[in-house]
């Protein structure tokens, strides 16, 4: 399974890279290795303010669907474009060209709830 | 309840199997992708191990007696070697369960019915057996595969003396399998639309008979599938699956099973039913295909043009073949009509939808 060094993570199985005082989000191969294909991503929440744990969007599989939950309180800055007409991308590249995401951080101190490779490692081994 | 293992768990799990637990059973829900398995079904041939299902033996002078009085279609239209698809109406209108019936011989009949209600069936059929009819449950002895698509018969043919091309859709044999038995059923059924042939054979033979497949299989590239395309593959062809298409709550004639309801003899609340007949039904299930993007589920509100609640959709997903989502629900008689716009409520919104002629895919 792959987890990268250099991301946080969340027990929601989403990842977190901090670019300067943005970040941007996405789900883990984990999750997308359990949610199978995935055949339909909504996200209509560009330019709204959203606390951490709340729903940003919903990723639907061929045979489930699932909320996305925001991993740190700020805005959603930015969709992923390319999520309309590839879902697919996410399962195929989860952490590069499948981000969901891109968030303004309202309270960094948040950062420190998230966890780190080793931790989230851990929790799905 | 405790979760039992197919006999070929391990197999399942060297090739890469995700298993849950389904009706009782460790299943394997995905091996690869269910798009991928989908498609192989589809488009060339795939393998399932669907053990789960139960098997009844219904012996006897009077076993077709029984299988009348607790069935709703016709079986004494059957004859050795054929089979129907038929239900276990209860006493309220709705279905105990739907099921197979195989005619082995005039006093010899096999029942195989859904996993997920192998204890309920069981008991209900006891509790109304007042024939001469001795039943046995050999639901834990059998195992079943179902190996479907267009090439499903290449990958057989070379391994049984049975005349597969020969066999007509719904009609079984008694034939070997290489030589690891002679006594597997071989039965040209399936629950995909695909074509092919479901195998059963008895657990001690069960892993050499899917090895000996997959070896046959090798040459066509023959895939192992998991629940998820089963079910996709079924609801793009308008099958019923109960639990959610059919319950003890909706009767067959809204279910549009009309043609497996039989009045030509009684059975268990086909009083009833006749009436219903008789005066028409209220709600009938219907397949629909998403006109707006989104994907129906399970549970969601189907609503009119002005956002009236008219009924619920009870299997829904993203079909494979077609790239679009599709459902199957029930609405108002005067809404059922293909072609009829109805609405499907997703997360609050209201997506439109249209009505179809089954199968919805007619690929």
């Amino acid at each position: 399974m792959n987890i990268p060094k250099d991301l946080k993570y969340t027990k929601d199985h989403e990842w977190v890279r901090i670019e300067g005082d943005a970040a941007y989000v996405g789900i883990t191969d984990f999750a997308q290795g359990e949610l199978g294909d995935i055949v339909y991503i909504e996200i209509e929440t560009q330019g709204e303010s959203i606390d951490s744990g709340e729903i940003f969007g919903t990723v639907e599989a061929v045979k489930t669907v699932s909320d996305l939950f925001m991993p740190l309180s700020g805005e959603v800055l930015e969709v992923n474009p390319k999520l309309e007409s590839e879902p697919e991308i996410v399962n195929s590249d989860p952490y590069g060209d499948g981000w969901m995401i891109k968030i303004s951080l309202s309270n960094p101190a948040e950062l420190d709830e998230l966890m780190d490779s080793e931790a989230y490692e851990s929790s799905v081994s | 309840m405790e979760v039992k293992n197919l006999v070929l768990e391990d197999i399942h799990l060297a090739m890469g199997a995700k298993m849950m637990p389904f009706a009782g059973y460790n299943m394997p829900v995905r091996y690869s992708s269910d798009k991928e398995e989908h498609l192989a079904v589809r488009e060339n041939v795939g393998i399932f191990d669907v053990s789960h299902m139960g098997e009844f033996y219904v012996k006897g002078k009077e076993a077709l007696d029984l299988i009348q009085y607790v069935t709703s279609n016709d079986a004494s239209k059957l004859f050795p070697g054929k089979i129907q698809y038929s239900c276990l109406p209860n006493e309220n209108g709705g279905i105990v369960d739907d099921l197979l019936v195989y005619k082995i011989s005039d006093e010899e009949y096999m029942l195989v019915v859904n996993a997920s209600n192998i204890e309920k069936d069981w008991n209900w059929i006891n509790q109304h057996n007042r024939f001469d009819a001795a039943l046995e449950n050999k639901s834990d002895d059998i195992s079943l595969f179902a190996l479907q698509g267009p090439n499903a018969i290449k990958v057989l043919q070379p391994l049984t003396d049975v005349d597969l091309a020969s066999m007509e859709y719904y009609t079984f044999q008694e034939g070997n399998i290489a030589d690891i038995c002679s006594d597997a059923i071989i039965s040209a059924t399936g629950y995909t639309g695909a074509g092919g042939f479901e195998i059963y054979v008895e657990n001690k033979y069960a892993s050499a008979v899917w090895q000996k497949i997959f070896e046959t299989g090798k040459e066509y590239e023959l895939k192992p599938i998991g629940l998820g395309a089963r079910d996709t593959l079924r609801l793009e062809k308008g099958f019923c699956l109960y639990g959610n298409d059919i319950t003890d709550k909706t009767s067959p004639l809204e279910a549009g099973l009309g043609w497996i309801t039989k009045f030509s003899k009684e059975f268990i609340n086909s009083g009833s039913l006749k009436a219903q007949k008789e005066d028409g039904v209220k709600r009938k299930l219907v397949g629909f295909i998403m006109i707006d993007k989104g994907i129906p589920r399970a549970h969601y509100d189907i609503t009119d043009d002005s956002g009236k609640r008219i009924g619920e959709v009870t299997s829904g997903t993203m079909s494979p073949c077609m790239n679009v989502g599709i459902g199957l629900g029930y609405v108002p008689v005067d809404l059922a009509k293909p072609d009829t716009k109805i609405f499907i409520s997703v997360r609050g919104k209201q997506l439109e939808a249209n009505v179809v002629k089954l199968p919805i895919y007619k690929g």
